[in-house]
């Protein structure tokens, strides 16, 4: 044996365990990023999934005209003023004839959702021969009484259970529930309404529709105008002092904190241009100038990852350079752009303090039906559900959350899938 | 397909900027976090119940609300701003400057700030004048001389034998939040005036005893979110929380009000006045705006008709305290006929 073998004999055992010990240190840390995404997924699933559910009550309503204070045919302003909210407070009398007290009758009247008499509108301005009969409707409750059907409580022993709801309130949930009036069903409001201070009538749909148009001007804006000059950069441009300043201030300004583009925005957009605040088209701008460098940066690199060869070889058939790019080095490219736009536009999805400064940050009813109405977008909405006092908030932030996550996994699977499409191996 | 997108994304931009020329069909409200759950509600029923589509709430803050409506007149500014202070005179000084010259101010109730413990843990009851002892920076020398030293007290029962003893640990707002100047102002000032010869202090000084914390880790500045304080003290029955009435309300099964001066932070305390740390809440209208932007009109009816800021209105089941018959009475005539705000 020679002396190296030697040497090399002795420190095999060390290397080797050097080796061991280094796949442990790696190992360890995927279960610990896998552990703490656990703890996050199943603390957000676990506090958020009863938001999906919500408890209805079952009334027969006397559609009464007179109660109503509404003629026989009456004009649609006679309707929206037509006293719906007296008619639930009628039947939920008549259900508990022995309630009399001011107080108590009160607190039989908050089991009901406010949402009920909105409902009722519904169902007698879309069918006005309904009035002077009676009908049966499903109709929502509460959030305290929601939140206590859906806990599975026992309602004949109040004093175990946890709830700002009175002893007597509890009766008569207990009551509606034994006469088969109360039902837990799938929450459908929560994605076909907008915002509310009433936790059973608040929904995401204003929130999502919000997102989905200020990334649709995002992604309008961002991508051509980051994959030009991406392309002209680095395909194009001559090497010199300029073009070196440029890529420093790419490079500068994908590490600027988003808040300073809202001021710009706020600044620029609105202040100057004029442009309505609150709307997603502001938004989208602003979070276009953010994503830009984020597409800029990635393009370039995707670019730089195409063979010369291929450049080369289409050159050498006679291809103008214009021809070059567009018919060969793009095309190889796409898949490696496509996924900086999306890491972008998750990113962008996922932004709030720009958007403070210009006025997204609002309570949004209305579902907005293009890029220039009031909106608002999903983390903002989970930012102000998490502040709201209602208890019943912390399921419907943790829903509105698993919602966010829902929409980039989507957007992360199409990316996945187009680049799948159209990658290619040289 | 690039060409497309191209297309889309000049398209538009093109109808965007085209657009902005037109009315806004909507009120926009701005302002003040405090008034944002109240003005929500109105906003949401105002929308319901009418065809005028719902306002838009904006949660800036009362100065960063009061800054974008005095900015001027027009649509792209807001009709509407909430405050949960007074306007300044600076501030309407800046409003006549900019042309917003008729403004109507509408006082629409109060907003109680709770000091609060864990319900698994003794009831405090003090006074504004411990509050002070127990969270400012410089306090007056225990051995009673006329002098201020750093805060020397580390358990409650140092301040008052009859207090626990265990050591002071209060959540509270951070120096951005309007709650947090409303309770400098109305409790730690309310506690300062007990002491003679600080009360007799020049005004800057006398503010800058009476509104400094602490900032040995006694007080803990937990955020501007009261969720987060009412969690904090159900996981720690030792510490004392501050936040606004409505989450006292919401959360009566785990925290209890503490006692201040005699009587506990309730709806009947807040309203007659008894419990002294609570502050009114407003909201001032561009009334130059009604006419421009359709439903100003109604929205303020609304705002303050019986059913909403009523006494069994649905403002008070939300937790704002409401004001007297007779106030309500005679802010509504003035709302009614849109009386001009004045300030000098």
């Amino acid at each position: 044996m020679s002396d190296t073998t030697t040497k090399v004999r002795a420190s095999l055992k060390k290397r080797y365990a050097a080796e061991k010990r280094f796949r442990f240190y790696g190992i360890t840390a995927i279960a610990a990023s896998i552990g703490f995404l656990f703890i996050l997924l199943f603390s957000i699933v676990s506090k958020g999934y009863p938001a999906f559910q919500s408890t209805f009550v079952k009334l027969d309503v006397q559609l009464d005209s007179a109660t109503l204070g509404i003629s026989e045919t009456p004009t649609s302003a006679e309707m929206r003023a037509a006293n719906f909210g007296g008619l639930i407070k009628q039947t939920m009398r008549e259900r508990f004839p022995e309630v009399s007290s001011r107080g108590d009758k009160k607190a039989l009247y908050q089991l009901i959702s406010t949402g009920a008499e909105y409902q009722l509108y519904d169902e007698v301005a879309a069918d006005p021969s309904l009035i002077d009969t009676t009908i049966s409707l499903w109709l929502p409750t509460d959030d305290e009484l929601s939140a206590l059907i859906k806990s599975d409580a026992d309602l004949s022993n109040p004093d175990s259970i946890v709830t700002r709801m009175s002893d007597k309130q509890i009766a008569w949930a207990k009551s509606l529930k034994d006469s088969g009036q109360l039902e837990v069903r799938f929450n459908r409001t929560f994605f076909t309404n907008g915002d509310s201070r009433e936790p059973e009538l608040a929904g995401i749909r204003a929130a999502l529709m919000g997102s989905a148009f200020t990334l649709l001007i995002t992604f309008a804006l961002s991508f051509p105008i980051a994959v030009a000059a991406a392309i002209y950069l680095e395909e194009f441009a001559p090497q010199n002092r300029w073009t070196d300043v440029v890529e420093v201030n790419i490079n500068n300004l994908a590490a600027v904190p988003s808040i300073v583009f809202g001021l710009l925005g706020l600044a620029v957009f609105i202040n100057f241009f004029h442009l309505p605040r609150s709307a997603p088209v502001v938004g989208g701008i602003v979070l276009s100038l953010m994503t830009l460098p984020t597409i800029i940066i990635s393009s370039r690199a995707a670019l730089k990852a195409v063979p010369p060869s291929i450049r080369e070889a289409a050159r050498g058939l006679g291809a103008s350079p214009l021809q070059v790019v567009t018919h060969h080095v793009l095309p190889l490219a796409m898949p490696g752009i496509l996924t900086g736009t999306i890491i972008g536009l998750a990113q962008a999805l996922g932004e709030t303090a720009p958007l403070l400064m210009i006025g997204m940050v609002a309570f949004i009813v209305d579902i907005p039906a293009s890029v220039t109405d009031a909106a608002t977008v999903l983390p903002v909405q989970v930012f102000l559900w998490a502040d709201s006092p209602e208890r019943a908030f912390v399921e419907k932030t943790s829903a509105a959350i698993m919602v966010l996550l829902v929409f980039l996994v989507v957007m992360n699977a199409l990316a996945v899938f187009l680049r799948k499409k159209f990658e290619r191996r040289w | 397909m690039k060409k497309s997108v191209l297309l889309v994304g000049s398209a538009v931009l093109a109808t965007a900027f085209a657009g902005n020329a037109a009315a806004r069909d909507g009120i926009s409200v701005v302002g003040s976090s405090t008034v944002y759950p109240f003005a929500t509600v109105v906003a949401e029923r105002f929308g319901k119940t009418t065809d005028f589509s719902t306002p838009k709430i904006e949660s800036t803050g009362s100065g960063g609300g009061l800054k974008l409506f005095c900015s001027g007149i027009g649509v792209e500014t807001p009709d509407i701003t909430n405050a949960s202070r007074r306007m300044k005179t600076s501030e309407y000084q800046m409003c006549q400057e900019n042309g917003v010259t008729d403004i109507v101010e509408v006082l629409i109730g109060f907003d109680g700030i709770a000091v609060a413990n864990s319900i698994n843990a003794q009831q405090f009851d003090m006074g504004t004048k411990e509050l002070y002892l127990a969270l400012a920076k410089m306090v007056p020398n225990p051995d009673g001389s006329e002098a201020l030293v750093e805060n020397p007290y580390k358990q409650w029962s140092e301040i008052n034998p009859d207090l626990p003893a265990i050591d002071i640990e209060v959540l509270g707002p951070p120096p951005t939040s309007g709650t947090r100047d409303a309770f400098a102002e109305l409790a730690m000032e309310g506690g300062c005036k007990q002491f003679d010869f600080i009360k007799d202090m020049e005004d800057d000084d006398f503010k800058a005893t009476c509104h400094t914390m602490r900032e040995d880790g006694a007080f803990i500045e937990a955020g501007e979110n009261d969720n987060l304080i009412v969690q904090k003290l159900e996981a720690n029955p030792d510490a004392i929380g501050i936040f606004g009435f409505s989450f006292l309300e919401q959360n009566s099964d785990k925290v209890q009000s503490s006692i201040i001066d005699g009587h506990a932070a309730d709806f009947d305390a807040i309203a007659s006045g008894d419990y002294g740390i609570s502050r009114p809440l407003y909201f001032y209208v561009k009334a130059q705006h009604i006419g421009t932007v359709p439903g100003i009109a109604e929205y303020l009816a609304e705002f303050t008709s019986e059913q909403a800021w009523g006494e069994d209105g649905y403002l008070a089941d939300k937790g704002m305290i409401p004001l007297g018959d007779e106030q309500r009475a005679e802010v509504g005539a003035a709302v009614k006929s849109l009386q001009k705000l004045v300030l000098n």
